[in-house]
């Protein structure tokens, strides 16, 4: 049955963009460990960091298409799960240092001995197993989102008032991290990692590994959202982001639809986090600031809303654009980014790929059209939405 | 009449707006397998009361009952529907991405909780069931096309089948012949009729030649609450009717 829910969400879209995650978990590890340094086709390390950072962000982009683009729900928070997952992961590499620390205190990390604390508070008990850490970096952003969402969705909160108050909730969640006495380390936030599951943070096996775990995730969550958008659940999703009155009078409970995509995409958004907190290296409160969540919406927008895809080649180019501008004209990144907001609601409404949809619609097509009823399923559709 | 033998039952249902009585002491009765036309000037409150019945809008006062004893006026949208009651809106809403087929499924009746429909796979009987509702409502050359690009016509026949699809007991069916050429109207009026009998229905329609093709007893409203009911010769002669509707 699994595998049936797998294969449902098959298309040729999902086909593209899997096979180039497959051929980046192959060729990076080869390019960056065997290929020699002077060779034109080796890579750093550094660089391997830098597009291990990209795709985390093209896996929160694409948990908040699950929710924009299918649901409707414009969520100005999103990087607050992200931001959870990622102090999850922050605080399972905080007690891996273990007596390393400036204090050598093996229990206790370095913040709570300067702030005297003598005992290690119980929320954060359980975080020297990883595989407890790795349990709460879906439980938590999962569960915020769940108690966040039943009120939310149950009041009828929707449309504007619903991206305000998530944006609220970010927010509120920044300010509590930003304060000392939460435990959390503060407004530096968690650093000075040394390893994870016993190996070195700095290694560049290590490294590469991370990037690949990162790959396997984004495509394990490509495969998980698309069997969802292609399922019958997912077009549930879809009639109520355009018509919830109507999908209610058919008798479906469109909140536990929407709690469903929503939770679903907040666990996303925190393994996201976790995988980027170890590859650059600390986690701070600025990772919920507002913008962090507006950024990912550009994302998703200039990729393409509602396509999946869309938001991982978004969340790519926009990056890479930002690591450019921040390197040579740092001072105009931040008009670069709203000018091409602007100019992509204006101009490329369904974004990236609904231009590509649009070019390709133009050329003659193959004979896609069956009008066999048994062909109708599920990743037609799919399909039909990226063009 | 006692209301244990009745399909709806209405009594006294009032709901105002900002002090205006959209509903005004509104009282009707459906018997199980009847089909009912309400006819009634803008603003009488034709939509109001399919509102209050699918629990779109809480009455202020007043008793809803289905099937003689459950009260509607407690429950949510998505429960009345579940109880078997379906709805057509005034203005035809298809799910406009998704294909006709795909609009028909999801109306389908199955169960409708997240984890059901997550691991949905159509079955043999579903299908066929689709398919004859696509025959029924001529649709079947178009199911692979998106229910955005049908006509006007088209769109408030696939919300029809839509309804047929859901299987109710009870059809509350608001203006389905707006906007449709004579030709269409025809055709919907027969298809309402073949419905009529397995299901209740309840067609609300200001077309007086479309309602004459139904054939069935008719309830007048005006101003929030009934005006006269009969047949449609006999409300057509009532003084009353004349001057606040016909007339005009
Ligand atoms: N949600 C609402 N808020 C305020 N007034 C409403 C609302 N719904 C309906 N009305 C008013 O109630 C009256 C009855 O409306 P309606 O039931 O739509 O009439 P009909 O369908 O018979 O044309 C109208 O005067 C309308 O303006
Ligand atoms: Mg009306």
């Amino acid at each position: 049955m699994l595998l049936r829910f797998f294969l449902m969400g098959l298309d040729r879209k999902a086909g593209i963009v899997l096979t180039i995650l497959a051929i980046l978990a192959v060729a990076v590890p080869v390019m960056t460990l065997w290929v020699p340094a002077d060779s034109p086709f080796h890579l750093s390390v550094f660089t391997v960091s830098l597009l291990g950072k990209y795709l985390c962000f093209a896996l929160l982009a694409l948990a908040l298409d699950l929710v924009w683009g299918y649901c409707g729900i414009l969520s100005l928070g999103h990087a607050a799960f992200f931001a959870l997952g990622g102090y999850a992961m922050g605080m399972y590499l905080m007690r891996q240092i273990g007596p390393r620390g400036v204090y050598g205190n093996p229990e206790l990390p370095d913040f709570m001995v300067f702030l005297n604390w003598t005992e290690l508070p119980w929320y954060w008990w359980g975080f020297d197993q990883f595989w407890f850490a790795a349990l709460m970096v879906l439980v938590v952003p999962g569960a915020l989102a769940f108690a966040f969402g039943w009120f939310a969705f149950r009041s009828r909160v929707t449309g504007v008032y619903l991206s305000i108050i998530t944006q609220a909730l970010t927010f509120a969640l920044l300010l509590a991290f930003f304060r000392n006495d939460m435990g959390f380390g503060g407004n530096n936030g968690l650093t000075d990692f040394k390893d994870i599951l016993g190996y070195d943070i700095q290694a560049d096996t290590t490294r590469v590994a991370l990037f690949v775990a990162t790959v396997a995730a984004l495509a394990l969550s490509y495969m998980i959202a698309s069997g969802v958008i292609a399922s019958k659940l997912g077009k549930v999703l879809v009639a109520l982001r355009d018509a919830e009155s109507r999908v209610r009078f058919m008798g479906y409970d469109t909140e536990s639809y929407k709690l469903f995509a929503w939770s679903l995409s907040a666990c996303m958004a925190g393994v996201a986090g976790a995988l980027y907190v170890p590859q650059v290296g600390i986690i701070n409160p600025s990772e919920f600031a507002p913008a962090s969540s507006i950024e990912a919406v550009i994302w998703v927008a200039v990729g393409g809303r509602g396509t999946l895809a869309g938001g991982i080649l978004g969340a790519v180019l926009v990056n890479m654009g930002k690591s450019y501008f921040t390197g040579a004209l740092p001072e105009l990144w931040l008009f670069a980014l709203g000018g091409l907001f602007v100019a992509v609601t204006l101009f490329l409404p369904k974004g990236l790929l609904g231009l590509w949809g649009q070019l390709t619609a133009k050329l003659p097509r193959r004979n896609k059209a069956s009008p066999l009823p048994n062909a109708q399923p599920a990743n037609q559709t799919a399909g039909q939405k990226g063009a | 009449m006692s209301a244990e033998s009745t399909l709806l039952y209405l009594d006294g249902v009032s709901v105002s707006f900002d002090g205006f009585k959209a509903l005004n002491s509104l009282s009707l009765v459906m018997m199980p397998g009847e089909m009912r036309a309400i006819i009634g000037p803008n603003g009488a409150g034709k939509t109001t009361m399919m509102d209050v019945i699918t629990g779109k809008t809480r009455p202020d006062t007043g008793t809803i009952l289905f099937e003689g004893q459950t009260d509607l006026t407690r429950l949510r949208e998505a429960a009345i529907a579940n109880l078997g009651i379906g709805r057509k809106f005034q203005r035809p809403t298809v799910f406009e991405p998704h294909t006709v087929w795909d609009n028909l499924e999801l109306a389908l009746k199955a169960p409708r909780r997240p984890l059901k429909t997550l691991t949905y796979a159509i079955s043999r009987d579903d299908r066929s069931r689709i398919e004859e509702i696509l025959d029924i409502t001529r649709l079947s050359p178009l199911r692979s096309r998106q229910a955005g690009s049908l006509s006007h016509g088209q769109k408030q026949w696939l919300e029809i089948g839509m309804l047929l699809a859901q299987d109710p007991k009870l059809l509350l069916v608001d203006e389905p012949v707006a906007g449709m050429t004579d030709a269409e109207t025809e055709q919907t009026a027969e298809l309402l009729c073949s419905i009529a009998g397995k299901h209740s229905v309840i067609v609300v329609e200001h077309d007086m030649s479309f309602v004459r093709a139904l054939g069935v007893k008719v309830t007048v409203l005006a101003e929030g609450s009934v005006l006269a009911e009969g047949s449609l010769d006999s409300v057509s002669a009532n003084a009353q009717v004349i001057d606040t509707y016909l007339g005009r």
